[in-house]
């Protein structure tokens, strides 16, 4: 395990004392062992506490951590197999947006998901999880595909936002993300849509609008980033924490609102402190949902999928 | 820049005398063009509805005036109009509540939020049409905005008429955090049942047309226009800077970049704009179809 971030400081120094014990293992006193057993069990009792604890802009690091399991990653250790499909058959390939057929648990299904890339060549090569509209337009042909076969679809959401270049807007940046709502919520198979890092804007929504939500435990789901709702109604980009904590942007939250449909839970400590557990989670978690969704005939799905966000919106009258 | 082949409105007034499809003197004696600086007449300024004859800079209408400017006289018949905003995450910023912030703007602005919707007729064919208002809250799209065009689109399919938007929009409305951005599943996922229905959607983009509003409702007209000059884009100009390093010249995003990317059908002069409606609504009538 390693505890990098600002407010895992504690933790971050009780594994170095665990470590410096351990590295003189055989040569620890009696008493030095119990201190080793004692603070070990210290160390997972702080983490838990810290982490039900977290505060929104914590969790935002949470979510964005350099580690934490990227689509890549939950597609290999979820499914049998991965074919990768590329380009909208229009203007270009665009690694920001990964997808393709899989087996889950036996069956295939598409899952179209973002991808962030971990270093720095390999975000470059996936323009940092910033989609293009080409990305999206590759999303809709490959779910109209799912369409066509009758195969259930799963997103795996993880962007900061829709690529905000010049270039997107001369491609229609914001037609990309319409058309591909009004073709999801019009799709007739089964989409779930998992949150699995940052659901960022609408480059996040783009790609989930779906029968069921999920978010896991430490995701976030924002209408604007922290950074830019803190610049545009603060002016200063600095109050970046105090946005996150105006804007309900946790799972634990989000669910309290009855706005999602499912947390997943995440290992002790965050899911990059342990993939597999985190990939493992969210696998049960969908085979669920999948089998859930599975039952309903086709046009009853998609007037309940209609209804979902129809009802998404909370107003008054007048006196 | 497009021309359009349309001559200049020509409004059927109607016998009874009622006031022509226009915009109405307000009173003002003389007016700034925000674009050129140019002093204008308020009374010519008004008789040219709003556009300065000069740069022919498309000044900003209230949704009343665009309402007055393409609907027949006494034709629209508001719907939804006690629906209000609510706080539902009970949002501070900077020690502003929004909650206050909302009383503030519906007594300044007199509106109840930044979108009229109802029914309307233009050259007596039917549509449902809804208006967005850029002085309420920068016609930032939160559950009421996105409650009220979806019942606009829904009334549309209801009715069998045909739906039109008039959208001016800084985006999504982050005071309502997540129930804003499912605004744009909401009223997107309503124009695909309209789309289904094979009831004609046409959206009118005007200044600003951005954010969130752009990418959902905005750009899925089956036919999509626009005022000439208009703000249109997913991101705004200022963050494209930031994000690109680079400085953007004045207008490089609007109306005319929209067309020559194949973004919208055509650029309409705010005088044509009625009479285009008119033509578009015979062209796509029902019935014209199987």
């Amino acid at each position: 395990m390693a505890y990098d971030l600002e407010f895992e400081k504690p933790l971050a120094d009780l594994e170095k004392r665990i470590h410096t014990l351990q590295r003189r293992s055989e040569h620890l006193k009696p008493d030095e062992q119990t201190q080793l057993k004692k603070i070990e069990q210290d160390l997972l009792h702080r983490t838990g506490e810290i982490y039900k604890n977290l505060t929104a802009w914590q969790t935002v690091q949470v979510a964005r951590h350099e580690d934490r399991p990227y689509a890549a990653d939950y597609i290999r250790l979820m499914c049998d197999d991965f074919f990768e499909l590329h380009g909208d058959r229009s203007f270009g390939v665009d690694h920001a947006i990964m997808a393709g057929p899989a087996k889950l648990d036996g069956q295939t299904v598409i899952t179209v998901c973002h991808q962030k890339g971990r270093g720095m060549k390999e975000k470059q090569f996936h323009n940092f999880g910033l989609p293009h509209p080409e990305g999206y337009r590759k999303a809709a042909r490959v779910m109209q595909q799912a369409e066509k076969f009758g195969l259930p679809i799963i997103c795996l959401i993880d962007t900061s936002g829709a690529s905000p270049a010049l270039p997107d807007e001369e491609r229609g940046q914001a037609e990309a993300i319409a058309s591909n709502l009004y073709l999801m919520s019009r799709l007739r198979v089964p989409i779930i849509a998992a949150v699995i890092g940052e659901g960022g804007s609408g480059g996040a929504l783009a790609i989930s609008l779906a029968d069921r939500i999920l978010m896991l435990e430490y995701s976030i789901y924002t209408v604007a980033s922290p950074e830019a709702a803190a610049s545009i109604l603060w002016r200063d980009n600095s109050f970046a924490p105090q946005a996150a904590e105006a804007m309900r942007i946790s799972a634990r939250e989000l669910m309290a609102l009855d706005l999602i449909d499912e947390v997943v839970p995440e290992p002790l400590g965050g899911a990059h402190q342990d993939h597999s557990l985190a990939a493992g989670n969210l696998k049960v978690t969908l085979l669920k949902h999948l089998a859930e969704l599975k039952q309903y005939p086709v046009d009853e799905l998609l007037e309940q999928r209609y209804q979902k966000f129809r009802a998404i919106g909370k107003f008054g009258r007048a006196s | 820049m497009v021309k359009e082949a349309i001559p200049p409105i020509t409004t059927q007034a109607s016998s009874t005398g009622q006031p022509k499809p226009g915009v109405h003197p307000s009173g003002n004696l003389a007016v700034k063009c925000i674009k050129c600086k140019e002093l204008l007449y308020g009374r010519d300024w008004e008789k040219n509805l709003k556009v300065c004859p000069r740069c022919n800079y498309h000044f900003k209408l209230t949704a009343q005036e665009r309402i007055d400017l393409l609907a027949d006289p006494g034709s629209f018949m508001e719907i939804d109009a006690d629906i209000i905003s609510v706080d539902p995450l009970g949002f501070v910023s900077r020690s502003q509540v929004y909650a206050t912030k909302l009383d503030d703007e519906r007594r300044n602005s007199g509106m109840n939020e930044a979108v009229v919707a109802g029914y309307a007729a233009i050259e007596s064919l039917p549509l449902a049409l809804a208006v967005m208002d850029f002085r309420f809250i920068g016609g930032s799209m939160g559950s009421v905005v996105g409650e009220k065009i979806t019942r606009i689109i829904e009334l549309g399919i209801e009715r069998s008429i045909p739906v039109l938007i008039s959208s001016a929009s800084g985006g999504a409305r982050m005071q309502e955090g997540f129930y804003s951005l499912m605004q744009m599943a909401k009223t997107s996922a309503a124009l695909a049942k309209l789309g289904e229905a094979r009831i004609p959607f046409f959206s009118l983009l005007t200044d600003p047309t951005t954010g969130g509003v752009t990418a959902s409702f905005a750009m899925l007209g089956d036919i999509t226009f626009a005022e000439p000059g208009a703000l249109i884009c997913f991101t705004g100009p200022r963050v494209i800077e930031q994000f690109m390093h680079i400085k953007l010249p004045e207008g490089t995003v609007n109306s005319e970049f929209a067309l020559q990317h194949g973004m919208i059908d055509a650029i309409v002069h705010r005088r044509d704009l009625r009479q285009t409606l008119a033509r578009l609504l015979r062209l796509y009538a029902p019935g014209e179809g199987r």
